[in-house]
């Protein structure tokens, strides 16, 4: 009687086994893993302006403080990204003649405003507000990273709701003193208050920090 | 021949996409918001708009001085104008080291005696090279940075005879 199964059978069958695995893991990673990837949500990614601004210039060689230019972050929803008039503070002096700076001369010219390229844009159904958390003493690095090492821009955090929600159960650990939260590469020392007094200072408690409408409206 | 389907079926088939109409992208909503686009706030503006806060504008009255306010202001001056002006008015700030026209020390016998509505003024609108702060300084925060230069003023100006008692026992 001939073989049922012809010495082929082997490689396929195992073929078919690895192949039904690496179906089921790459599905999974598909799936799961690959819209949770640094790459897909462009962390880390520069991102092309009409005028490569750097951060690290100005934060950390110039020792500009965040608020000169946006400077709607202590009273508003948005942070603000600075007008032409803003840029122009200092550019009408120095760096007149500048290549790199044309496109800013321009817009100051032409009265048409510099179109940056936003590097975090969070869903239009969350409501952050800038306001609320500089003056609750969580820093601008907690959220953008080192800004002042950056000569691009780029987003440091996922900025996911997950994000969000780590800091908005425990608040404690990211709290700074007010004149602390607009510094960068700043960590808690001796003289810092325990997150606890921190907490107790700003008025954090009362209210249940991880309910909907604290975020969604 | 096919025969034409039943009502039933039209009506099953209507209703089965009414939930497929919420189904937008709720990330992108068509509302109010300066960022929501790629363009940013129109720089032209708006007709009706009435401009408020020029030089001479004399609408917000001068504070009580209080620590709060030489506090506020302290954070203000650092911000806005310590990177021409310097933490100490001498006008050596790390803008003017790099090139940027010297303003004048901030403690000269002239701006001491400027009334403080033209030190406001200045903060408001500008003054030579100088751009205006109004977009970026709040009217009371303005005040906040005024006595605040004052104080920096006399702070340089202290004879050890202008001290109370009390001041000179202390450390």
């Amino acid at each position: 009687m001939a073989a049922v199964f012809s010495p082929r059978a082997n490689v396929i069958v195992t073929v078919t086994i690895i192949g039904a695995v690496g179906v089921i893991v790459g599905g999974c990673l598909w799936w799961f893993a690959w819209p949770r990837s640094d790459y897909v949500r462009h962390v880390g990614w520069a991102i092309q302006q009409p005028v490569p601004f750097s951060h690290q210039h100005h934060v950390a060689g110039l020792g500009i403080d965040c608020r000169f230019c946006h400077s709607s972050v202590e009273h508003s929803a948005q942070a603000s990204l600075p007008p032409t008039f803003t840029c122009m503070t200092c550019h009408s002096q120095i760096w007149t003649n500048a290549a790199l700076l044309a496109e800013v001369r321009n817009s100051l010219a032409d009265n048409r405003p510099i179109v940056w390229a936003r590097v975090t844009d969070l869903p239009d159904y969350v409501y952050f507000n800038h306001s609320i958390h500089v003056s609750k003493g969580v820093g601008c690095e907690n959220c953008h990273g080192n800004v002042a090492r950056m000569p691009l821009t780029y987003k440091a955090r996922t900025l996911t709701m997950q994000f969000c929600l780590d800091c908005h159960r425990d608040p404690g650990p990211n709290l700074r003193p007010l004149a602390n939260v607009y510094d960068m590469d700043w960590h808690p020392d001796g003289a810092t208050p325990h997150p606890a007094d921190l907490m107790r200072a700003y008025h954090i408690g009362g209210r249940n920090l991880t309910e909907c409408s604290i975020c969604h409206r | 021949m096919m025969r034409p389907a039943p009502a039933i079926v039209w009506i099953g088939t209507v209703l089965l996409l009414v939930p497929a109409a919420g189904c937008d992208d709720m990330t992108r909503q068509n509302k109010q918001n300066p960022y929501a686009s790629r363009e940013t706030a129109p720089a032209d503006i708006p007709s009706g708009v009435v401009q408020y806060g020029q030089p001479g504008d004399t609408s917000r009255p001068i504070p009580p001085v209080t620590i709060a306010l030489l506090e506020r202001g302290h954070t203000e001056y650092h911000v806005f104008c310590a990177p021409c002006h310097a933490e100490t008015g001498n006008g050596r700030g790390m803008i003017v080291q790099r090139g940027f026209p010297a303003p004048p020390p901030l403690a000269t016998a002239d701006l001491m005696s400027a009334p403080p509505q033209r030190l406001y003024d200045v903060v408001t609108g500008g003054w030579g090279v100088m751009y205006g702060f109004a977009q970026r300084i709040a009217p009371d925060d303005r005040w906040a940075v005024v006595a605040y230069v004052r104080a920096l003023q006399r702070s340089q100006h202290m004879m050890l005879a202008d001290l109370t008692p009390e001041q000179r026992a202390a450390p």
